[in-house]
């Protein structure tokens, strides 16, 4: 089980997406999963080790650490990925609840399953709106926990066992922050993308409901 | 997901590529992707850990690190390819959506469709003319800027590509100007080079297939109107019909020897 796992699912997903939304998965797949296995991941890879504190006590260093990155900002980073790549497979599995009807009933009750309308269109509906939502509340997390997307080179910390504030220097506090940019930019990209497939599906749908009453009219 | 996956997803676009295009993906493949897994990753895989400063004063020696590379060569480079094997999916995208037509057309049963079924639309293999020559020119335009602006942000940022073994260093914490050494400053420095002269190879390939397909098109132009005010239309079709066969059994050809299987 590793990323490919999920990239399997989500080239699934492919299939049943707007062109909006296969735009949406070749940005996830190429700038966000690929980066992050490609570059980031490598480093924050030895982070614990090349935190370094001006002093010898020991436990100083691990609960500073602890204190200023209660969750690292890699974890934080596959998590996003993952949470926001699952609304995804409600449609999915919506399409294969259909699949499934109809083979039950061994009679054609959809004019295709994977076309988006009628119950389908609520789930891509929902499912963009999860998308965004964790989106968001990801980036919001982000900026709570690190006060911004700024890393400094230097904390000071005074928990215990510290004797007093030392200084503890974090390693390769720039490279880090770039990496942050991009990942706050691709997500931020990711939600206008989500947002514009969200007002195109709604317009389509609307004014193809409104035709459909003005023919009944006449 | 890794660069396997993008070697699947671009060798899907070399069926629809020109010769040159055909080329920039093996050399793209083989010189630039595979030396940087294979190879430069080992070689800065130690980098900060054997990265030494001459002091034992805590902090310098990250804040040093920090101050000479800001985001380190293989990063770098990892960015350049993904940002420069991107605009090929413009055209994947381009020919999928074309196909989609297609596939919609047979659907309906349209007499102007011409194919006897599914599986020929799928194995088709699209010319380079009408929007998707927009799209396939667009692509190559946007990788040579790509290439250009990431060779000039290397060049920026470590003033030159050369990688010096000892550098200067005299950020806070540092108590004063500290000798920090970095390691394998040779290795780094020749596979440094390597990169970039591939890089160059990389930006004359692309600058021949602009050029090849801004010729083309300017002599498909000059044709047709030669050939409009000659010859009445329905000769004109079947010397195309000639011309895109002979194109077919020509580039079939070269796809047997330079070729990725998709």
């Amino acid at each position: 089980m590793s990323w490919g796992f999920l990239c399997d699912l989500l080239s699934g997903v492919n299939k049943y997406s707007t062109g909006v939304g296969r735009i949406w998965i070749t940005i996830v797949f190429m700038f966000r999963l690929l980066v992050y296995i490609a570059a980031a991941e490598n480093i924050w890879k030895y982070e614990h080790d090349e935190f370094e504190c001006s002093i010898k006590q020991p436990g100083c260093e691990n609960v500073c650490f602890d204190h200023f990155f209660p969750v690292s900002h890699i974890r934080l980073w596959a998590l996003q990925l993952i949470v926001v790549s699952t609304p995804s497979f409600l449609v999915v599995f919506h399409v294969a609840y259909r699949e499934n009807r109809e083979k039950h009933h061994n009679q054609k009750l959809y004019r295709n399953p994977g076309e988006i309308d009628g119950g389908l269109l609520c789930t891509y509906l929902i499912s963009l709106i999860l998308k965004t939502g964790f989106e968001i509340g990801f980036l919001v997390l982000f900026y709570k926990l690190y006060n911004g997307f700024k890393i400094p080179h230097l904390v000071k910390c005074d928990m215990r066992p510290c004797p007093n504030t030392v200084d503890c220097y974090i390693s390769k506090p720039t490279e880090k922050m770039i990496f942050l940019y991009f990942l706050v930019a691709t997500s931020c990209l990711c939600i206008v993308l989500n947002l514009s497939e969200l007002s195109y599906l709604i317009f389509k749908y609307s004014h193809k409901c409104y035709l459909k009453r003005y023919m009944k009219k006449q | 997901m890794d660069w396997g996956a993008l070697h699947t997803i671009l060798g899907g676009v070399n069926k629809h590529s020109t010769s040159i295009g055909k080329i920039w993906l093996t050399v793209l493949f083989i010189f630039r992707i595979m030396i940087l897994v294979v190879a430069a990753e080992r070689v800065w895989g130690d980098e900060q850990d054997d990265f030494v400063c001459n002091t034992l004063q805590p902090g310098c020696r990250n804040v040093c690190y920090d101050h000479f590379f800001p985001i380190s060569h293989i990063r770098l480079w990892a960015l350049q390819l993904i940002f420069v094997s991107t605009p090929a999916l413009l055209v994947a995208m381009h020919v999928a959506y074309r196909r989609h037509e297609k596939k919609r057309q047979f659907r309906k049963g349209d007499q102007k469709c011409e194919y006897k079924d599914i599986e020929e639309i799928r194995r088709q293999r699209f010319h380079i003319e009408g929007s998707l020559w927009w799209t396939y020119t667009s692509s190559i335009f946007f990788r040579l800027i790509f290439e250009a602006v990431f060779m000039y942000a290397f060049y920026f940022m470590y003033d030159g590509f050369r990688m010096p073994r000892l550098m200067k260093c005299s950020a806070w914490p540092c108590p004063n100007t500290v000798d920090c050494f970095v390691s394998r400053p040779t290795e780094k420095t020749v596979f440094t080079i390597f990169m970039i002269a591939v890089s160059s190879i990389c930006i004359l390939l692309n600058v021949a297939e602009l050029c090849y397909l801004l010729t083309k098109f300017f002599l498909r132009r000059s044709k047709k109107a030669g050939n409009s005010k000659q010859q009445p239309n329905h000769e004109n079709k079947e010397e195309t019909k000639q011309n895109e066969m002979n194109e077919l059994i020509s580039d079939s050809c070269q796809n047997t020897v330079i070729g990725f299987s998709s």
